[in-house]
């Protein structure tokens, strides 16, 4: 057992027995980032910040929402957007910061697959990354059920249903997920439980298990060179700060990303006060009847790449179901993002622009990604599903063409 | 200069998907129809002079109250709600404030032809007809007659109305406000078969169509919803006016807390953004 002795002071006595200021040089003022970074690498931290709100809002939202079909659509849109004093802030912080969530997500990961922080010993924060995106894209499915809108119903209806096309045990599994032959009740019940513990709880996990993924590789920078960052920050706490490529965690880093979250903020706040129809899909303000289809079913714009991928495949391939063949694209959409790392053949680590052919094949993806976002929702009908058809297609074709194009981009070596 | 060119291509994509999912696709999901028209020009205008002293007695002579109630002037509806619901499907309109809120080609008109004033044509025909008979005159010129009645009912029309007041006289016959405890007068058995369906309760309305769609729809539902069985309401301007407003404070009710708050977190998020510059550039400036 160590030595305690009278303590100097609240720091001393809580040093002897956490080891806090171990802990706080390990945590903060010795976790060494590289200096070459730009605002990008401070979307970590907004997801960080919105995951809070979500966290703190969703606490507030839970002490008034009632998971019943009968009671839940009056629970939210009368009790707490009416009732419980600034019910309604904690609502529309809730619903914008979780489509916001995912704006910034998309711009991480994006960041990520630019800078090629996903390999060379880096592979294990990609997959908790996109693990995590994953569970997010399931927390928010399952939120969306809450209110019990028309589009809460409908969505829940049109997505259970999707695990019907999976051979053999597909309708069996509809009705376990369901819990019910319809989307009713005990699915109401079972996405609220999933959405306030169980995922939650996996998201926190997760969300350590990706800040952990971070410390043995280092964070990536921006020409991706390769640091000693043991030699870097010895010159940083020598005093040579200029010249050290590192700098600790707080208060350096840190005190760039407070700015970037507060511009971030003030055009959050702008939306969860003025501009929110885009994260409260108005259809969802009318209650769930499943006697009257809405004109138009869509999912949130975050999901509407992959539902077009779904959606793209119109047309039967001789025996194949269009349907099926559309279910097989989505799955393949839904877990290509995962294996990235596996597809990338090039060994070096070096950002899009020193990789002539991945730099193209970058931007293709991501002006593929927006197409079939758009396209996603709008109504499948005459040019459109043509349209969606031909970019669906192109997603699955370059990720078929990366290994190929990121060998050669290898063999052909970076500039 | 290299993170203002990162910005703009982040902000340019974040823009470009915005517009593609909301404005674009909610221009292509929902076509742009004409706006709301108050001059009801289809039903053309009102040619006669009214008088509401005749009019008085041409309106007890063409047998209104045997279905109207007109509460101001001391006549109660001749069946209680239950049973007018039982007749006519829906309980029928008190008119005592018809002249207010209504507009007055649109009253002519709807004496004259309800299911043709109302846009409710494809719903009634000789075989199901109308629960409203038109009226076909007392011998006299008809549009006389009924520029007489109008009149009337122009002059007993109280000056000011509220626009739950508006609610319950153009719209409670059907929908339900239930956020207000306002109920449908009508059963709502016998209503669900006069319209096809029990009328949505209105009290979210503000929210899942807003005011733009509400203006355009009370006014022709026809334009924004083709074949409903809702009828064209030929409120006026300003009553209509009242009745969104009433819509939008039981349904937004927190929307001046909202619009008085946003401007001081917005404002303290500004001053948060320019000290945490403030300091980050005193913490970099030793570092470049």
């Amino acid at each position: 057992m160590a030595h305690i002795r009278k303590a100097e002071g609240v720091i001393d006595w809580l040093d002897q027995r956490l080891a806090v200021k171990k802990l706080a040089k390990v945590m903060m003022t010795e976790y060494w980032i590289p200096k070459d970074i730009n605002f990008l690498w401070a979307m970590g931290v907004v997801l960080v910040v919105l995951l809070k709100i979500l966290i703190i809002s969703g606490i507030f939202l839970l002490m008034y929402y009632k998971p019943d079909v009968n009671l839940a659509f009056d629970s939210v849109n009368y009790t707490i957007m009416q009732e419980v004093e600034y019910g309604w802030l904690w609502r529309h912080l809730h619903g914008v910061a979780a489509s916001c969530i995912f704006l910034i997500i998309y711009i991480h990961m994006f960041t990520g697959i630019y800078y090629g922080s996903y390999k060379q010993g880096r592979e294990m924060i990609w997959l908790t990354g996109m693990a995590l995106f994953g569970i997010f894209s399931a927390e928010a499915f399952s939120g969306y059920m809450l209110p019990w809108g028309q589009m809460s119903y409908w969505a829940a209806q049109v997505i259970t249903n999707l695990f019907g096309g999976i051979p053999f045990i597909g309708s069996d599994l509809v009705v376990w997920i369901r819990g019910d032959f319809a989307v009713a009740d005990a699915t109401l019940t079972r996405f609220f439980m999933l959405h306030v513990l169980l995922l939650p709880l996996a998201i926190i996990t997760l969300v350590a298990v990706h800040f952990y993924a971070l410390r043995i590789p280092h964070v990536n920078n921006q020409e991706a060179e390769e640091l000693d960052f043991e030699a870097e920050a010895k010159k940083f706490q020598e005093g040579k700060k200029r010249e050290s490529k590192v700098v600790p965690f707080w208060p350096v880093f840190l005190s760039k990303d407070f700015f970037v979250v507060g511009v971030f903020m003030v055009l959050f706040f702008y939306l969860v006060f003025y501009h929110y129809d885009f994260a409260m899909d108005p259809i969802n303000f009318e209650p769930a009847n499943s006697m009257k289809t809405p004109a138009h079913i869509y999912p949130e714009w975050y999901f509407l790449w992959s539902y077009e991928v779904l959606r793209g495949f119109f047309f039967p391939v001789g025996p194949i179901a269009a349907m099926d063949i559309g279910l097989a694209a989505f799955g393949f959409a839904n877990v290509i993002f995962m294996i990235f790392p596996f597809l990338d053949r090039d060994p070096k680590v070096a950002p899009a622009h020193r990789r002539p052919r991945f730099k193209i094949w970058f931007w293709l993806l991501l002006i593929d990604m927006i197409i079939l976002t758009i396209f996603g929702k709008l109504p499948p009908l005459g040019i459109n599903t043509y349209i969606g058809f031909v970019a669906a297609i192109s997603f699955i074709l370059l990720f078929v063409a990366l290994p190929f194009i990121t060998k050669k981009d290898a063999l052909g070596g970076t500039k | 200069m290299r993170e203002f060119k990162i910005l703009g291509v982040v902000i340019f994509f974040t823009l470009l998907v915005y517009w593609g999912v909301e404005p674009f696709a909610h221009s292509q999901m929902h076509p742009h129809v004409a706006p709301a028209d108050f001059t009801f020009k289809d039903l053309g205008t009102l040619q006669k002079q009214g008088d509401p002293k005749t009019g008085a007695d041409t309106f007890m002579n063409a047998g209104c109250i045997g279905c109207h109630g007109v509460q101001s002037q001391g006549m109660p509806a001749p069946m209680d709600n239950a049973s007018a619901s039982a007749s006519f499907g829906v309980t029928p309109p008190d008119l005592s404030s018809a002249g207010a809120i209504y507009a007055e080609n649109f009253l002519a008109a709807l004496i004259k032809n309800p299911a043709h004033a109302l846009k409710v044509e494809h719903k009634f025909n000789e075989t199901r007809q109308h629960p409203m008979p038109a009226f076909y005159g007392l011998g006299d010129d008809l549009d006389q007659e009924i520029a007489d009645i109008v009149a009337y009912l122009k002059s007993i029309a109280p000056k000011q109305m509220n626009g739950k007041e508006v609610f319950v006289d153009a719209c409670q016959r059907c929908h339900d406000m239930k956020y207000d405890k306002m109920y449908t007068t009508s059963d709502r058995e016998t209503l669900a078969g006069y319209m096809g369906i029990n009328p949505p309760d209105l009290s979210m309305m503000i929210r899942s169509k807003g005011t733009e769609y509400l203006n355009i729809f009370i006014n022709n539902p026809q334009k924004q919803l083709a074949g409903t069985s809702m009828p064209r309401v030929g409120l006026n301007e300003v009553a209509q006016e009242q009745v969104i407003s009433y819509i939008e404070e039981t349904g937004d009710r927190k929307k001046s807390q909202r619009e008085a708050i946003g401007p001081k977190i917005i404002g303290f998020m500004l001053i948060f953004a320019v000290l945490a510059y403030l300091w980050k550039v005193k913490i970099w400036r030793e570092l470049h």
